[in-house]
């Protein structure tokens, strides 16, 4: 692991970044350390702190097990997440200065989030600069298929990691370099579990739900609905074809997250885009109102 | 599986605090973890072990302190406890439940050397 921002971590491959780096910590976040960037710092690992302690014996200190330890006791009191939370709010940081609205678009694998990705930028093309952050454990597919439609992407390939987190997020952005008052969406690993608990510094997460899954999803998988702003009932063009209770899935949905909007939709008939278009405009739209870089647009 | 993530940040965090609180070794970790945290416990011990191997918290004890579910009856105007997010509430039956405690995962204290 590097030991300068943690990153490295085995297997996590940010597309176009060559993997042995001699990687330029230029980027935007700021961490918590004071040694000079830009280098081709070879990456020392230091690993196991230990060899030499200075703590001469300060006795049992309040031992939880009383007799049993010789240990010194420390309160560090600190949130597990807290690292990923700094870089997502680096990354938040980053797109609110730039007008930028991100949406972290989760959901199972299969459930067609890359179709309705690509349909959604059809839709937005004309109107609006975008960009795509991909996440999938390995292939470059989806960020080919996206950039199919002329719109710039990057893949972050997370190896055995099953979520994205704030930090690979940062460093795409430093290589895809969104356009100011841009919509970037950010398609996370297919995955109802982890993603939930990791901000990448979103403005939303929309989560997207096919109707050829199963109506109480939201209830096996609580976490991820009641993160999410927004959930999407997409492939609604099947619901012929299948055994899919709509109200009751929302009914569902409303008890791990009474605020939670909805919207239906197919990707491959059109119907309901119109709405989810809209709410991606007016949620930018809002966004932006009284931004610095809104005005300096006009 | 993001308790291996998780277990990754814990020992990021404790070789942070290595330099900060002056320790060598860590021996026993405390977490304080709620229900609606996502966190599955099992696999938390099983990436702990997996993750602390050639740190400096090898081998190191981990003790999880389970906090309870606490959400906010909107019917009932008071607190009640809850194991899941769509549990209704055990007087009324109500979803209309706000969750104000149980989404706690964090490092409570350490044993250090």
């Amino acid at each position: 692991m590097c030991s300068v921002c943690g990153c490295g971590e085995g297997e996590v491959k940010v597309e176009g970044k060559a993997q042995e780096k001699p990687h330029a910590h230029d980027h935007h976040h700021s961490h918590a350390h004071d040694h000079a960037h830009g280098h081709d710092h070879a990456h020392h690992h230091h690993q196991g702190e230990g060899g030499h302690t200075h703590d001469y014996g300060q006795g049992p200190a309040r031992a939880h097990a009383p007799g049993l330890s010789q240990g010194r006791m420390v309160q560090i009191e600190t949130d597990i997440l807290a690292k990923n939370n700094e870089y997502a709010a680096a990354n938040r940081r980053f797109f609110n200065d730039r007008g930028m609205l991100a949406l972290n678009l989760v959901s199972s694998p299969g459930s067609g989030k890359t179709t309705l990705l690509v349909e959604t930028i059809k839709a937005l093309a004309g109107d609006l600069a975008l960009a795509v952050v991909e996440g999938d454990q390995q292939t470059a597919n989806d960020a080919e298929r996206v950039r199919e439609t002329g719109v710039p992407a990057i893949q972050v390939n997370t190896g055995k990691g099953c979520h994205l987190d704030g930090h690979m997020v940062g460093h795409a952005l430093e290589s895809l370099k969104p356009a100011d008052r841009s919509v970037v969406f950010i398609e996370n690993v297919g995955n109802l579990v982890c993603p939930a608990a990791f901000d990448l510094g979103e403005a939303h997460k929309v989560v997207i739900l096919s109707v050829t899954e199963g109506e109480d999803k939201p209830i096996k998988y609580p976490d991820m609905f009641h993160a999410a702003d927004l959930m999407l009932l997409s492939k609604t063009d099947l619901l012929p074809h299948v055994r899919f209770d709509v109200e009751k899935c929302i009914e569902y949905a409303r008890r791990v997250n009474p605020g939670i909007k909805v919207l239906k939709l197919s990707a491959e008939t059109g119907e309901g885009m119109e709405a989810w278009v809209i709410w991606i405009k007016a949620t930018r739209a809002l966004a932006l109102t009284g931004h610095p870089v809104a005005a300096a647009a006009e | 599986m993001h308790e291996m993530a998780i277990c990754e940040s814990i020992v990021q965090v404790l070789q942070q605090q290595a330099a900060v609180q002056n320790y060598g070794r860590v021996k026993i970790v405390w977490l304080e973890i709620g229900p609606l945290a996502g966190v599955e416990l099992e696999a938390l011990r099983f990436s702990f072990d997996a993750v602390t191997r050639g740190t400096l918290a090898d081998r190191a004890r981990l003790e999880i302190v389970e906090t309870k579910g606490e959400a906010w009856c909107m019917q009932c105007a008071k607190s009640v406890v809850v194991a899941q997010r769509y549990d209704a509430c055990t007087d009324c039956g109500s979803y209309q439940l706000q969750v104000t405690g149980g989404e706690e995962l964090r490092i409570k204290e350490l044993e250090v050397d």
